[in-house]
């Protein structure tokens, strides 16, 4: 059984129809790669899957929670689907270790003791153990977006979303937020990720989905889609981001 | 007749000034409660409470305060309870304050990035943690300084409780001058003493709002 399942899901922004009937699987361990060109709606699926957005037909059921039921608790829903933004978005007041350890104490009651030792854990895992008591200010952009991965995995998601992670760093900062990621993969962490890392989506992706026009237009394994894609708007993409 | 000395008449105005300064901390903080509460619901996005807000924020800011306090003192007798001055004159600044503090947090809560709250939304938190947690403490801070600029607003607002009745400093100068017919000198000290509570305020607020243009 797959631990999300988007079935048919349409939405749209006043008369701007920008899901326009997506339907798509992922299974427990699965890293899915979103790629696509700007519009073709991969952000606005990735925040319809944690209800950051509401879609007016079709359903999303993540970990057995259908994210637009009537009943719905989107903070059940939340606390096993991380997100992981493009702008890192810590709390600023907040340092490296506080950030982490925010979700754990409010919202799953943990002390602060024990979330401490979880956000001590958490951010060795991303390379970040020296800077427990730095704030965001103090940090590079590729440090700030480690530990807000760091921030996520602390409230142990079974899915972590991904939303163009590397897109507002310095290149020579990207390869550390991507190798976290990578790690995460092998250890069987569910992943979705939009990005426009077409070797890493290649290489670390276990799936590989191609938007166009707010479709899911191609979908397979990503070798093989890379080596031979079927639609010419996909020969088009990969011929032109290379 | 009594005779008033230039000291009696500072002496008199000075332990008015007194109850000017309790009404003004009265009403601040009460008006600083119900405004809290009010900003949570006027943020909450749930449209029954926010259109509360918005009506409540619309009268007391559309409306001149003086009226306000009339409807207070006079209102309620109306329904046969006995309000006293002092009553009157403390809840309608306290709701007249709590209309502008209101208005002035949204603002301050409204320039917190969007990514503050849907990086916190992810997280599980709810409204309330939030706000709690990731919001109100960044929007504190560039709140202090049109805050506490708007604490002299509610200083000079005590000075029309003078109207019902209440005896705080400007009520207290109408009754010096009644005695002593000297308008000009009771009314400077007046202003001197206003001017002795307010200077400080706004100039505090005027350098922590220079101090944080420096921060960004
Ligand atoms: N809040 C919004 N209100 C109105 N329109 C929106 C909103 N968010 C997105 N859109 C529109 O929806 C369409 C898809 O946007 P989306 O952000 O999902 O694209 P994307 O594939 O993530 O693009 P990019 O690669 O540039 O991030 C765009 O046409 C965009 O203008
Ligand atoms: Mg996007």
């Amino acid at each position: 059984m797959s631990l999300v399942s988007i079935r048919d899901v349409r939405k749209s922004f006043g008369p701007n129809e920008v899901l326009k009937g997506v339907s798509l699987d992922i299974a427990k361990g699965d890293a899915v790669a979103i790629i696509g060109r700007s519009g073709s709606g991969k952000s606005t699926l990735l925040r319809c899957i944690n209800g950051l957005e509401t879609y007016q037909s079709g359903s999303i059921v993540a970990d057995g929670i259908e994210v637009a039921g009537a009943n719905t608790n989107l903070r059940e829903l939340r606390r096993h689907v991380g997100m992981v933004f493009q702008q890192f978005n810590l709390f600023p007041h907040l340092t490296a270790a506080e950030n982490v350890m925010l979700a754990p104490t409010v919202v799953n009651k943990v002390s602060k003791a024990e979330a401490r030792a979880t956000a001590a854990e958490v951010l060795a895992k991303v390379g970040l153990s020296e800077k427990m008591d730095a704030y965001p200010s103090e940090l590079s952009g590729g440090q700030q977006q480690r530990v807000a991965i760091a921030r996520s995995l602390a409230m142990r998601p079974k899915v972590l979303l991904c939303d163009e992670i590397t897109s507002a760093l310095d290149p020579e900062l990207v390869n550390e937020v991507l190798r976290v990621v990578e790690q995460l993969a092998r250890e069987g962490m569910t992943l979705i990720l939009v990005t426009h890392e077409m070797r890493f989506a290649r290489d670390v992706g276990t799936k590989l989905v191609f938007m166009h026009h707010g479709k899911v237009h191609e979908e397979g394994a990503p070798k093989e889609v890379f080596a031979a894609p079927r639609t010419p708007e996909l020969q088009q993409f990969v011929g032109q981001v290379g | 007749m009594l005779q008033f000395s230039f000291w009696d008449i500072l002496s008199n105005l000075l332990i008015a000034t007194q109850w000017t300064i309790v009404l003004s901390l009265i009403a601040f903080f009460c008006g600083g409660i119900v405004g809290l509460v009010l900003l949570f619901m006027r943020t909450s996005r749930i449209a029954p409470l926010e259109w509360f807000t918005k009506i409540y924020i619309e009268f007391f800011q559309g409306t001149p305060l003086l009226m306000q306090l009339f409807l207070f003192f006079f209102g309620i007798a109306l329904f046969g309870v006995e309000v006293s001055p002092w009553m009157a004159a403390t809840l309608a600044l306290t709701f007249w304050t709590s209309a502008f503090l209101t208005e002035i947090w949204r603002g301050c809560v409204e320039a917190i990035p969007k990514g503050q709250w849907e990086a916190s939304s992810s997280l599980a938190l709810s409204y309330i943690e939030q706000m709690r947690y990731v919001i109100l403490p960044q929007a504190s801070r560039i709140a202090v300084a049109p805050t506490v600029g708007f604490s002299v607003q509610v200083i000079k607002g005590t000075a029309l409780a003078s109207i019902i009745g209440f005896v705080e400093l400007t009520k207290a100068g109408t009754m010096l001058n009644n005695a002593t017919f000297r308008p000009f000198l009771v009314y400077s000290l007046v202003a001197l003493i206003y001017f002795c509570l307010c200077f400080p305020l706004s100039w505090w607020a005027k350098k922590i709002e220079g101090r944080l243009n420096v921060a960004r």
